[in-house]
């Protein structure tokens, strides 16, 4: 099933006097399951496409519907309700609420939730931040937390909603490579329990952990293909461990 | 979102900056304890003064000469014997004459004080008491006997450790016999002593001190208080039959009761009270600004996180409820420190400073009530302006 369908995309914005066309016509689908990789330069539009994906902007022309939900009537309310329900965000800057334990940020999005039904947040948050692999940080703060750590908060506070997908915009762009292997691991780990996902990014080595790479040039899709010789993160993980430790070593002796 | 999640959300971030949000309420803090503080030293004093009124005598009615310019005391002793004559409804009546800052001379000693020319009846008008021997009688009035009883301020200038009774004084140049000595009575409403007066017969008085016909006032008592009304009218009667006025004539004296003198003695009290809170309140609307202000700050501080609470979901209207509880808990938290300074600062004034203070759970509910508009009125803009955020520029802000 489609969760993601894009029909016609246009999205052109009124800069002075001047029609600045962001994306000119763009069809997409995205599957269940799919873990899915946007490229391409500044200024081909991927920012654009991003904000259109996460119910952030609306399209010039164009329909686009998220797990079955037209969405080109919805009001900025109902486009809130749809970002609180259908899509957790990650985003390069972690974007978590400074001075504000871990697991008080991941229960931010069940704050908003407006379904009537009644939520143990504590409970959820804490089991969101234990699925990532920080159960022992709850009560930390996002500067006592290392880059990765943060990243892996604010993956939590996008799952803890179980959202339709994820969308991650740069998630490893703040991030040193072991943080990256980090932080790609988990992407790849929730993608294998069957969690969408779509992620921005500029980097090709982070680009080969996904499924399918999307190439965007001048607000449209160049190139489309699904990723061979997938590469794993743990591995990548375990290999650079291994060499940082005999370089360690080398050190030593 | 409930009310309750909102309140504690707002808590959490106000928290989170306790200093800040400390100096933000402080404005507000001031202006409620202000506020309560005035009205409190207002409302004390004019307690005050109606505890002293009701002390200036039972079912009190008194006549005095008109006041302002271009008006003649008319009052004579005349009046005072047709009101003794003809009333029914007083049970004591006296005609006064003061001699203020008079000099008195005992012994070696001597005194600036008042002089009163009274009659008998003033002290039971007064309920002032005797401290020692007896007052003058109607006997010195008739025969304007030189006698002259004295208050203890004066007795105790004049006579130190002396028994003034049966001493002999001069009154201006009239030597008088001290025939008794007042209770004590200590200061009045306005702080003056009342037992810095020496008391003559009211005749004595008028032959050998004013050497003037005239009378400075009359003072009654009304048989009981529900008589007051009826004494009053037949007062007024019968003295503009003694003044001849016609129908319609203006009367050239005036009669009130103690309801009256009380309202007329209040009502500058009351006045500077309003002044008082007023001045107090709008040091309340500079902290409301001083809220606006830091909000506006605060607003352009936190843009990231309104981007990031839009991004999971808050709508614009959850952002609005956000802000502007947060100022209304400010404001409110204020105003409850505030107000328990101000019930601090009214209880160290009455314990410690002597003044006396007042403080009613009136104004306190309304100045409470006020720190919350000003809350909301202040908050609003801010508020809105974080609303209106576009979530994408939210996010991106640096």
């Amino acid at each position: 099933m489609a969760i993601i369908e894009l029909r016609g995309i246009k999205r052109h914005y009124v800069v002075g006097e001047i029609v600045v066309k962001a994306i000119r016509g763009l069809d997409l689908n995205v599957e269940t399951g799919e873990f899915v990789a946007i490229m391409g330069p500044s200024g081909s539009g991927k920012s654009t496409l991003m904000n259109t994906l996460g119910c952030l902007d609306k399209p010039t022309e164009g329909t686009y519907t998220l797990d079955g939900l037209e969405t080109s009537k919805a009001s900025p309310d109902e486009f809130a309700d749809i970002r609180n329900e259908k899509i957790g965000f990650v985003f390069q800057g972690f974007n978590l609420l400074s001075r504000t334990s871990a697991i008080e940020n991941v229960e931010l999005p069940l704050f908003y939730d407006r379904s009537k039904r009644k939520i143990d947040a504590k409970a959820l948050a804490k089991a969101a931040l234990e699925e990532v692999g920080l159960g022992a940080r709850l009560d930390h703060k996002p500067n006592q937390l290392s880059g990765g750590q943060q990243q892996r908060v604010a993956i939590a506070r996008a799952m803890v909603k179980d959202p339709a997908f994820i969308l991650a915009d740069e998630p490893t762009g703040n991030l040193d490579s072991e943080m990256t292997y980090e932080v790609m691991s988990l992407f790849q780990t929730l993608n294998d329990r069957g969690k969408t996902v779509v992620m921005v990014t500029h980097e090709p080595e982070v680009a080969a952990y996904t499924k399918r790479v999307i190439t965007m040039r001048d607000g449209a899709i160049v190139s489309d293909a699904p990723v061979e010789n997938r590469k794993r993160a743990v591995d990548d993980l375990a290999e650079w461990k291994r060499s940082h430790d005999y370089l360690a070593e080398g050190e030593r002796t | 979102m409930t009310v309750s999640k909102l309140i504690t959300a707002s808590m959490r971030s106000i928290l989170r900056n306790k200093m800040r949000s400390f100096l933000t309420s402080l404005g507000i803090i001031i202006g409620v304890c202000s506020v309560i503080v005035m009205v409190a030293v207002g409302q004390g004093s004019q307690a005050q003064i109606k505890k002293q009124i009701a002390a200036m005598g039972t079912n009190l009615i008194m006549v005095m000469p008109p006041r302002g310019p271009n008006t003649v005391n008319r009052l004579t002793m005349t009046d005072v014997q047709k009101l003794r004559a003809d009333s029914s409804y007083l049970a004591a009546l006296t005609g006064e004459v003061r001699l203020s800052s008079t000099n008195v001379v005992g012994g070696p000693n001597y005194w600036s004080t008042s002089v009163y020319g009274v009659e008998p009846d003033y002290l039971k008008i007064k309920d002032w008491p005797m401290k020692e021997a007896e007052f003058f009688t109607d006997k010195d009035l008739q025969s304007r006997t030189k006698v002259a009883v004295l208050g203890t301020t004066v007795a105790e200038k004049l006579f130190p450790g002396e028994d003034p009774v049966g001493q002999s004084i001069r009154i201006l140049t009239t030597p008088f016999t001290v025939v008794g000595v007042l209770a004590s009575k200590g200061a009045n409403a306005m702080g003056s002593d009342q037992d810095d007066v020496v008391m003559v017969p009211l005749d004595t008085a008028i032959n050998r001190l004013t050497k003037d016909r005239k009378i400075g006032s009359i003072e009654m008592s009304a048989v009981n208080e529900g008589l007051m009304d009826q004494a009053q009218a037949e007062v007024t009667s019968i003295l503009r039959q003694s003044h001849k006025l016609s129908d319609g004539a203006t009367a050239d004296f005036s009669v009130m009761n103690q309801s009256q003198i009380l309202q007329t003695a209040s009502q500058t009290s009351q006045t500077l009270t309003t002044l008082l809170a007023a001045i107090a309140g709008v040091s309340l609307i500079v902290g409301g600004i001083g809220i606006m202000n830091i909000m506006l700050v605060s607003v352009t501080e936190r843009t990231r996180e309104i981007g990031i609470r839009m991004s999971v979901g808050a709508r614009r209207r959850d952002i609005l409820w956000q802000f502007l509880s947060e100022s209304v808990i400010l404001s409110l938290l204020g105003g409850l420190v505030g107000i328990l300074l101000a019930l601090f600062l009214a209880y160290v004034m009455k314990t410690f400073m002597h003044t006396p203070t007042l403080v009613s759970p009136a104004v306190i509910a309304a100045s409470a009530g006020f720190a919350a508009a000003v809350g909301i009125f202040f908050g609003w803009y801010p508020a809105r302006k974080a609303a209106n955020l576009y979530p994408i520029d939210a996010l991106r802000y640096e």
